[in-house]
């Protein structure tokens, strides 16, 4: 197998490695990790498709691969992001200076759907917001990294950055021995450490936490059971706890439980039906007025949509000045609002060679490619776009990095994007080496969510 | 541990030890419907069969008659039955995936599997030789099944409710068959039932795969006062109503000890345990075999409910 194009200095052994290695060997290890993901039952849901409600996200087998410098550059971008972001919210529900001060419109905090009123002057344990962030991280050149989108309610994939690996280590152990590779495996107990330190100051004793998910239908329902088990604390659903006294309790077999922390995987509108959607099964009644009481954590703290939808995004650069009074180390993707006429006027003007994207949309539902797309879609997005010009942003087509990935006409560079993850304590920011290494399986194609057809790689942050 | 997950775990290997027994049963009426005219019994064997999975009502409001083609679509595949075997192991499932985290690995790799294998059967399509081999699939995923948790669960609660459910749903199947067939049981002069009750004797047997078991127990031919005591009262044999009540009392005794609380369950088990313990086969045949059987299932069903109330919700 041999690699048509050029690759970058972390990837020389295992270039190397490719040369040597008969297609036959991948092609027979491939089908392995398959059988392996089937078997453990990784998979993943995709809404609106009836038929085929599991599926598996595709792997590929060829690593996607960081240097110590490249990655320790990312990890302080990140850093610095996620502790801007939760002094944002932190002012946005109390002081709003960043308001005051001009720095981000007020309509995009008080006009957005997902701002929560209940939050206003509400305290949250160590004034800590986004105890968990996913960073959508992206490259066009060897020197600059680029969010592409921040994830600040309920990020998801960290179980595929886990198992990617523990396949990984199954099916190459020859690459590891040469490849000085950071573990990721510790990410569990540090996500319980986190969520530990931020119990509410009223519970006694050890904290009780659980994790909390819409259900067995939801897309994401098998890592929220891994995370479960990895982290040794009890997966529940809403009708597993009930709440008496301003106190929340699980059901167990020998009575109630007092919960103190709730890593919750479902959304704000699900989670309390006499606060949010009365229609929703999935939360606990009266939930909201424990968390307002102090008496449980919910993890990430209701409220937080207000940092990463995509017009606020586009704000992220100066935020990080406003706080923290430090140049951004991580790079904004230029973004137009279409809230702004010159902005609309620029997006409209020049659709065909955009990525339009909906303010509140996520997964890759819900926007347009440019270049990639027929008249007659543009046509119909562009007046979607003129029709709530507020609801859209637009962004360059970014030559995105690619990585060699391992396809049907044999080895081949595809796009890859990274999500790793931040996970901020009272004691500290904990980042592991790696992160979700998403790609866009067809040729040339931008999109690597998942329920858009895209796969994933082990993503390895060399010690050297 | 969590209320639902108790209750997941004991449905689930409830659902599996009722797919096996389901499976069973199916085989055991097919071989004896492939008995010659005269050899078999005078009833109809698949109308039996239905009888003894408990779901009479609800297979008259569906078909018309009850034929080899009929029942075993009932009973195996058919979406409209919530019992087929196709459906326990969908639930069983759909109960194992929400209780991942309370299952060993292996657990999930047999019942993952198993539902996977389920998905390669066409109902519409399959030859009488596929569905032999189906059975053999349902009972071997039952068994993987069984045998990974008590090779691999940690003996604390988990396991527990997971015995207790496969157990309660083995002491109801056994009842079961013995409630429909007992009539072949009943002591009697030879001549009237013949030896063309020996077929049904051997049937009764298959359907709890204790065809080999009997002859080591008892060195004998097949003897129907026989079959019945293998069945209700013989400890040995681990399909016998008081092999499972043994257990059931044992696990609710490890539960009670583990929580450091006696209830109802418990006071109910013990009850059972002990008329199956001090139980006589003459006795019961004195007093009635069918009363007996009745009154069980009627015992059973309550220890089950009690399981419930002190557990499960």
């Amino acid at each position: 197998m041999h690699l048509t194009v050029p690759v970058r200095p972390a990837y020389q052994q295992l270039a190397h490695w490719l040369d040597t290695v008969p297609k036959d060997v991948l092609d027979y290890r491939r089908e392995e990790a398959e059988f392996i993901f089937r078997r453990i039952g990784i998979t993943f849901a995709v809404y609106g498709e009836a038929a085929s409600t599991e599926r598996l996200i595709p792997f590929d087998i060829i690593p996607r691969i960081l240097n110590r410098g490249e990655w320790q550059k990312l990890s302080r971008g990140l850093e610095q992001r996620v502790k801007a972001l939760n002094m944002y919210l932190h002012d946005a529900y109390n002081k709003r200076e960043v308001l005051r001060a001009g720095v981000i419109p007020e309509d995009l905090v008080f006009g957005n759907p997902v701002f929560r009123p209940e939050m206003n002057g509400q305290q949250v344990p160590h004034d800590i917001y986004v105890m968990i962030a996913g960073i959508d991280i992206v490259r066009v050149d060897p020197d600059n990294f680029y969010v592409l989108e921040d994830n600040a309610r309920v990020p998801s994939g960290v179980s595929y950055m886990l198992e990617n690996r523990e396949i990984m280590l199954r099916l190459f152990p020859e690459l590891f021995v040469d490849h000085p590779v950071a573990p990721v495996e510790n990410y569990a107990d540090d996500l319980l450490a986190t969520l530990k330190s931020v119990a509410p100051v009223t519970s006694s004793g050890e904290p009780t936490v659980v994790l909390m998910t819409p259900g067995i239908y939801n897309s994401a329902y098998y890592e929220h059971s891994f995370l479960a088990d990895k982290l040794g604390c009890e997966l529940v659903e809403g009708r597993d706890m009930f709440v008496k006294g301003d106190m929340l309790y699980m059901r167990t077999t020998e009575g109630p439980k007092r919960v103190d922390v709730i890593y919750r995987r479902v959304d704000d509108d699900f989670i309390d039906p006499l606060a949010f959607r009365p229609d929703s099964m999935l939360g606990v009644p009266g939930l909201m007025s424990v968390y307002q009481a102090g008496n449980v954590t919910l993890a990430n703290a209701v409220g937080t949509g207000i940092a990463d939808d995509k017009a606020v995004y586009s704000y992220m650069p100066d935020i990080i000045k406003f706080y923290l009074g430090e140049e951004p180390i991580l790079k904004n993707v230029e973004t137009w609002r279409c809230r702004e006429p010159d902005h609309l006027k620029y997006v409209l003007d020049n659709i065909e060679k955009l990525v339009v994207k909906e303010v509140h949309g996520s997964g890759g539902y819900g926007m347009l490619i440019g270049p990639a797309a027929d008249k007659k879609t543009i046509e119909n997005f562009a007046a979607k776009v003129k029709a709530s010009p507020e609801g859209f942003i637009a962004q360059p087509t970014l030559a995105l990095s690619t990585c060699p990935t391992f396809v049907e006409e044999g080895i081949a560079p595809r796009h890859v994007d990274l999500r790793p993850f931040v996970l901020t304590g009272r004691d500290k920011t904990r980042i592991v080496p790696g992160g979700l290494t998403r790609v866009a399986l067809s040729k040339g194609s931008l999109v690597v969510n998942s329920s858009q057809g895209g796969g994933t790689k082990d993503t390895w942050v060399l010690d050297r | 541990m969590l209320s639902r997950t108790a209750s997941n775990l004991y449905w689930l290997s409830r659902y599996v030890e009722r797919a096996e027994c389901l499976a069973r049963i199916l085989d055991a009426t097919y071989r004896l419907s492939a008995l010659p005219q005269g050899y078999g019994s005078q009833t109809n064997e698949w109308e039996s069969a239905i009888a003894t999975a408990g779901s009479a009502a609800s297979f008259n409001e569906n078909y018309k008659e009850a034929n080899e083609r009929n029942v075993t679509e009932w009973l195996a595949f058919s979406p409209e039955n919530p019992a087929s075997i196709r459906n326990c192991l969908e639930i069983a499932r759909a109960n194992a995936r929400s209780v991942r985290t309370a299952l060993t690995g292996q657990m999930w790799d047999a019942i993952n599997s198993a539902w996977h294998e389920l998905h390669r059967y066409d109902p519409k399509r399959i030859t009488r030789e596929e569905f032999t081999r189906f059975l053999n699939f349902v009972t071997e995923a039952s068994v993987r099944f069984d045998g990974t948790s008590f090779r691999t669960m940690l003996r604390n609660d988990a396991y527990w409710f997971s015995r207790l459910g496969f157990l309660v749903e083995r002491a109801d199947a056994t009842a079961r068959i013995l409630d429909v067939k007992y009539h072949v049981l009943l002591p009697r002069e030879a001549q009237v039932g013949g030896p063309l009750d020996y077929f049904q004797w051997a049937s009764i047997l298959r359907s709890v795969s204790a065809r080999t078991s009997y002859h080591w127990v008892y060195r004998d031919s097949v003897k129907p006062w026989l079959v019945a005591d293998l069945l209700i009262l013989n400890r040995q044999m681990p399909r016998s109503l008081a092999s499972c009540y043994e257990n059931i009392n044992r696990y609710l005794d490890d539960l009670a000890q583990f929580y450091g609380r006696h209830g109802q369950a418990q006071r109910l088990a013990r009850t059972t345990t002990s008329r199956l313990e001090n139980g006589k086969m003459e006795d019961i045949f004195q007093s009635g075999l069918h009363e007996f059987i009745t009154q069980f299932l009627i015992d059973n069903n309550r220890v089950g409910n009690a399981i419930g109330d002190q557990y499960l919700i």
